[in-house]
């Protein structure tokens, strides 16, 4: 092989090269949205202004073994006086941050987080609303858990009544942590 | 009465000679805060100084303070109005029209009239007396304005059914905020000073808490303070008509926000941010996905966008989706149709190949959108967050 073959070989390896880092994304790697999907779906639901740091643990923890994703979901109650697909401001102004506070944590642990935002008649109405359109594998509440704003009932009707695996925290008196819209970082 | 009063926009009394009829309303956050009692104090003042004032309908609710301040102006009778098997009471617009006061004291502007009478609603009527050159003072609570309702509704989860266009308000000469603590709306409701003792119980219970009165307040102040921004710049534009001083009001103290938004998870985010800002400026909030003719949305895409749509609804915002090659081009003019002031966008996607050498969609957007501001928020912080409690 004469040397300008082997410069050619060189040159067009170099050009090779050059294109395929002028085609593919930086750092030599897919963007993070078409890597692989988790496939599993674990749903966190809240109403109130805080959920529980054990409930967002359980599903931290059970997302990073399961390569799933942390769906939390504002459940919004409509008056009966408002049409269902009222616009809810003021119940946003707890729901938002705390969704925002809940994806920043999921974030930080590197955990993909996709949220959800449901209304209904009740809380349990909101929760079936969002069941009908999409499926879980997991739901993931602590009892008594007044950040739900599902009852007893509502519970038990969850199990009877969805087809996923309902993970029910029992009360603990150290459960007293909590993530709420106050634990947002930097601006929103 | 301890409340204590804004007199947001004052031009000196001109009284209804000739023109029409000077217009003052007392609004306040809810029943009880002093309004009627203002408007009747504000009658006994312009008694004093010789005017004519009469008091067109005034409802005491059995308020004896209110019924007591009364005293000493002309009161006009009611007229009676027999409605199926009824007889009810309305305030008598002929009569005022003939008695023709300078000044008239008009209580609860958003009452609804029996069937019968000359309009349906009061502020109809007020429209008459005016227009007859009769100054008319009037009373107003925050949560019967139209625009407001829903809001107000979500807030306390009492539904108002009589309402007033918020053009009423507008057009309003004067008005005068009657403002009180919501610990001494409370206090003088305790004391059997708004309702009789057999209702204090059951409204403490209900419309009347310590949240449900301070947002009331806060709607009734961000209010006032928005009809004195309309105002003032009326009132500095000068030589063009009245109404295109006010369309250029509008235009001049409304933001509108465009959010560009793809479905995906990452953009409920910047939705979020969107409708903060929107919150803050009072402005309504459009989002918008320019979608490739002819594009299929995989599953997640197709999940992802019916959550940006509930998303969207339940924040109030309006959601739009077009499809069109020239990305920029179509965004430019959805914004220029929505009269948009203020564009918010994320960092968007790492361009590959002949993408790279584009420039990038937010300097694209600059150059055809002069006067636009455009903001691109930046990705999740992926600091831990702080809090535990």
């Amino acid at each position: 092989m004469s040397v300008w073959n082997v410069v050619a070989i060189a040159l067009a390896a170099a050009l090779v090269g050059v294109a395929l880092g002028f085609w593919l994304p930086p750092h030599g790697r897919l963007p993070a949205r078409n890597r692989g999907r988790p496939v599993r779906r674990i749903l966190l639901p809240f109403s109130g202004e805080a959920i529980s740091r054990r409930a967002f643990e359980a599903a931290s923890r059970l997302a990073r073994a399961e390569n799933a994703v942390i769906m939390p979901a504002f459940l919004a109650r409509v008056p009966m006086s408002l049409p269902l697909d009222a616009p809810l401001p003021v119940q946003c102004e707890n729901g938002m941050p705390l969704l925002e506070a809940i994806e920043q944590r999921a974030t930080s642990l590197g955990l993909p987080v996709d949220s959800r935002v449901s209304r209904g008649r009740s809380y349990r109405d909101a929760l079936r609303r969002l069941l009908e359109q999409e499926d879980f594998d997991r739901i993931i509440v602590s009892v008594p858990e007044a950040s739900t704003g599902l009852r007893d009932d509502d519970l038990l009707w969850l199990i009877d009544r969805v087809p996923a695996e309902i993970m029910l925290l029992r009360p603990a008196r150290s459960d007293t942590r909590r993530i709420s819209a106050a634990g947002v970082s930097g601006h929103f | 009465m301890s409340g204590g009063q804004i007199e947001l926009v004052g031009p000196p009394d001109a009284g209804g000679a000739g023109g029409r009829g000077q217009f003052r309303i007392f609004l306040g956050m809810a029943a009880g805060v002093g309004k009627t009692f203002q408007m009747l104090r504000e009658g006994h003042a312009q008694l004093e100084h010789g005017r004519d004032v009469v008091i067109g309908l005034l409802e005491t609710h059995g308020r004896a303070e209110t019924l007591q301040l009364a005293e000493g102006l002309p009161t006009l009778a009611r007229r009676r109005v027999r409605y199926r098997d009824a007889v009810l009471e309305e305030m008598d617009l002929p009569a005022i029209l003939t008695r023709a006061p300078e000044i008239c004291l008009i209580d609860e502007l958003a009452h609804t009239n029996a069937p019968g009478v000359e309009h349906t609603k009061r502020y109809e009527d007020v429209e008459d007396v005016l227009a007859a050159g009769i100054d008319v003072l009037s009373t107003l609570n925050v949560q019967h304005l139209e625009s407001l309702n829903d809001r107000i509704t979500e807030l306390s989860g009492v539904r108002v059914r009589e309402t007033v266009p918020d053009a009423v308000l507008g057009r309003a000469d004067e008005v005068v905020l009657i403002d009180v603590t919501p610990t001494a709306l409370i206090e003088r409701l305790q004391a059997g000073k708004v309702y009789p003792a057999e209702r204090v119980e059951s409204a403490l219970n209900n419309f009347f808490k310590i949240e449900n009165l301070s947002a009331l307040r806060e709607v009734a102040l961000r209010q006032v303070a928005e009809e004195v921004g309309a105002k003032r710049l009326v009132t500095e534009a000068n030589g063009a008509s009245e109404e295109s001083i006010a369309a250029d009001a509008a235009r001049a103290v409304g933001e509108r926000l465009l959010a560009l938004v793809e479905p995906y998870p990452g953009n409920q985010r910047l939705v979020r941010r969107a409708w903060r800002s929107a919150n803050r400026l009072g402005a309504p909030l459009d989002l918008l996905w320019v979608r490739h003719p002819g594009r299929t949305l995989t599953g997640e895409e197709e999940r992802s966008l019916r959550a940006l749509r509930e998303l969207a609804s339940v924040l109030g915002a309006t959601i739009l989706v077009e499809e069109a090659d020239d990305v920029p081009a179509k965004i430019a003019e959805v914004a220029a149709q929505r009269g948009t002031t203020y564009i918010l966008m994320g960092r968007g996607r790492t361009q590959r190949g002949l993408g790279r050498l584009r420039r990038p969609l937010h300097e694209r957007l600059i150059d055809r959108l002069p006067g636009v501001d455009v903001r691109i928020v930046a990705d999740r912080a992926s600091r831990p967050a702080e809090d535990e409690r």
